[in-house]
């Protein structure tokens, strides 16, 4: 099945002082596709992603996210784009429903759809007693699938999703991921970097990220095929080990 | 945290604008008298029918004075000479030594004037004492001044500082406050969510602007009404045209705290480029020391502190009863101001890194 493409990158570069974090990488997300973002710490997938969503300025290369390109419209590609990151980001001095309010305002929801939305996610998430208290006061798990369904409030068309599953247990990891299979099939396109080589497993297709570099991009499938092993944790670690480059230390983005 | 925004606030008015005041009292005097005559003993009682002295004690040496002010139990040390009385009689000039502690400079100078003030006295007494028939041809007529303080009739210090002391409460609240927002916001990631958002820049700024507004205007009524029940301080002019003028005023401190907060990373960066602009702007605001005394590159350093422009303003309307007319050079330039700060504060906010 031929679709169409919702983020074309091309030689995407992003330099800080002489390090650079992310070297010329290429590659391309169909519409509808979990598109797992992966590396060890330190090689350049948050800044990538962060390139991607309009928050760092490539250094050069192009790209474009949801057919707008990231130096010309990045307010448009904000509208369409939902992001999680992996630091936790609703305001934990605001309950469950006035995060909801405040970020449905901010993409221009009318009342009428923050309420239905609220209504929505309050049946969706079994939300009924915990939608008054404040986020501050919520286990992590809780946290991490209200900000995935705020990242979903406007119905954009791609979600970034910054190590979404850090620090969840494994029966959030499971109920995380069916909330993604099921925002994917209504067509929604899904980004994400982990860690968990076992969600790795979960994708349709994989890159993997070596100091900078792409070093491997296809579905898992064939990734193990490729290296010739039998889970994607040997693949990575196959991978993050071979050219023995130590990974970059210190010189690092913060948050990667 | 709300109710604490308020309550220090008031709490800091009520005490600072009790304490805080340029009058010298319970002046620790001691003297020396080697002459002990009625001329002596009456200019000494002079001393202690002041307000502004508590007379100590007499030393019987200069020795044992001088290691008494040592050990800071004495301010004032005034000794008599030998034949005091006679040379005041028979040569009509004699000298009095005056020893004044100094580590307090600014009080120091205060006591000088008072002593004078007394001595002075004194002096003239001792004059129409002294006058002989002959004399009277000859005595020049003094010239007696009366002053007659305006606006502040009786020289009051709370009428003085209280509005001041409320300028420095609305600055500091508003500053802090602004200056730790955005950075904080940085340091949880919220900002980071933001970022991604299609907000304005415009948007992002003035929500974060005005719930800080509403504070401040808030602590001005707080204080207003404190300086009125409390104080009883006068307020001559409209209170419109103050809530006006602060209006404008709480927006350039906002601009200065948002500007703060987009260029530094954590909140301890802003604390302290907000503490230094404080302690500069107050310093320099013309409430404490007048800023006709300071050097006149310090003069020119002022016209940017919009703190001094508050003051006056505030001490205008209130004491003075001044309308728009008169606070407009102060209204412009604050306006002016504020469009800059905020100006500044919306550019560099940066959405992209």
């Amino acid at each position: 099945m031929k679709e169409e493409a919702v983020i074309q990158v091309e030689n995407l570069t992003k330099k800080f002082g002489d390090f650079t974090a992310v070297n010329a990488i290429s590659f391309e997300v169909k519409k509808g596709e979990i598109f797992g973002f992966l590396g060890a710490n330190g090689a350049g997938k948050t800044t990538a992603m962060k390139m991607l969503i309009g928050i760092y300025k490539p250094t050069s290369g192009n790209a474009q996210v949801a057919s707008f390109n990231v130096y010309k419209n990045p307010n448009e590609i904000k509208k369409n784009i939902g992001y999680m990151s992996q630091k936790f980001a609703l305001y934990d001095d605001l309950t469950v429903k006035e995060n909801i309010t405040f970020f449905g305002g901010i993409y221009g929801l009318s009342r009428s759809q923050i309420k239905e939305k609220t209504a929505q996610l309050i049946e969706e998430l079994n939300l009924q007693e915990t939608v008054n208290q404040l986020v501050g006061t919520l286990p992590l798990g809780w946290k991490q699938k209200i900000s995935f369904s705020v990242a979903l409030l406007h119905n954009p068309k791609i979600v970034f999703l910054d190590e979404p599953t850090s620090g969840v247990d494994p029966i959030t990891r499971r109920q995380f991921w069916e909330m993604i299979y099921e925002t994917a099939n209504n067509g929604t396109t899904i980004f994400v970097t982990t860690h968990y080589m076992d969600e790795a497993e979960y994708c349709d297709r994989v890159s993997i990220m070596v100091n900078g570099n792409i070093e491997a991009l296809d579905t898992p499938k064939k990734l193990k095929k490729q290296f010739n092993v039998v889970t994607m944790n040997d693949v990575f670690l196959k991978l993050a080990r071979s050219p023995s480059l130590t990974l970059p230390f210190g010189k690092g983005v913060k948050n990667d | 945290m709300l109710p604490i925004i308020f309550v220090l606030p008031i709490i800091q008015l009520i005490i600072l604008s009790n304490a805080a005041t340029f009058e010298v009292k319970n002046i620790k005097f001691s003297y020396i008298d080697n002459d002990k005559t009625s001329f002596s003993r009456e200019l000494i009682e002079k001393f202690d029918a002041s307000s502004y002295f508590s007379v100590q004690t007499d030393f019987p040496s200069t020795k044992l004075a001088s290691s008494a002010m040592l050990n800071g139990e004495v301010d004032v040390i005034l000794e008599i000479p030998q034949h005091f009385e006679r040379n005041l009689l028979k040569n009509r000039i004699t000298d009095l030594a005056v020893t004044i502690n100094a580590i307090d400079g600014a009080a120091a100078g205060v006591e000088n004037v008072y002593i004078n003030q007394i001595i002075q006295r004194f002096n003239k007494n001792a004059q129409t004492e002294l006058i002989t028939p002959f004399d009277l041809i000859n005595i020049p007529k003094n010239i007696v001044s009366i002053p007659s303080f305006w606006f502040n009739k009786t020289l009051n210090y709370k009428t003085f500082m209280v509005p001041g002391i409320l300028v420095i409460l609305v600055t500091m609240i508003t500053l802090f406050l602004s200056g730790m927002n955005i950075v904080r916001e940085k340091e949880i990631g919220t900002l980071e969510q933001i970022n991604v958002t299609p907000i304005k820049k415009h948007q992002f700024i003035i929500g974060k602007l005005f719930p800080f507004w509403i504070i401040g205007m808030g602590l001005l009524t707080i204080g207003l009404i404190i300086a009125k029940v409390l104080f009883n301080v006068p307020i001559v002019g409209s209170v419109g045209l103050m809530y006006l003028y602060t209006g404008i005023y709480i927006l350039v401190i906002l601009g200065i705290g948002l500007f703060i907060s987009n260029f530094t990373d954590t909140q301890q960066q802003a604390m302290f480029i907000s503490w230094f602009f404080a302690v500069i702007f107050i310093l320099m605001s013309g409430l404490f020391t007048p800023i006709e005394s300071m050097p006149q590159w310090a003069q020119h350093l002022t016209e940017f502190n919009p703190i001094r422009y508050f003051v006056e303003v505030m001490r205008m309307v209130m004491l003075k009863g001044s309308d728009f007319n008169d606070i407009l050079p102060q209204f412009l330039k604050t306006l002016f101001y504020a469009f800059i700060m905020n100006g500044l504060a919306v550019w560099s906010y940066r959405k992209i890194a």
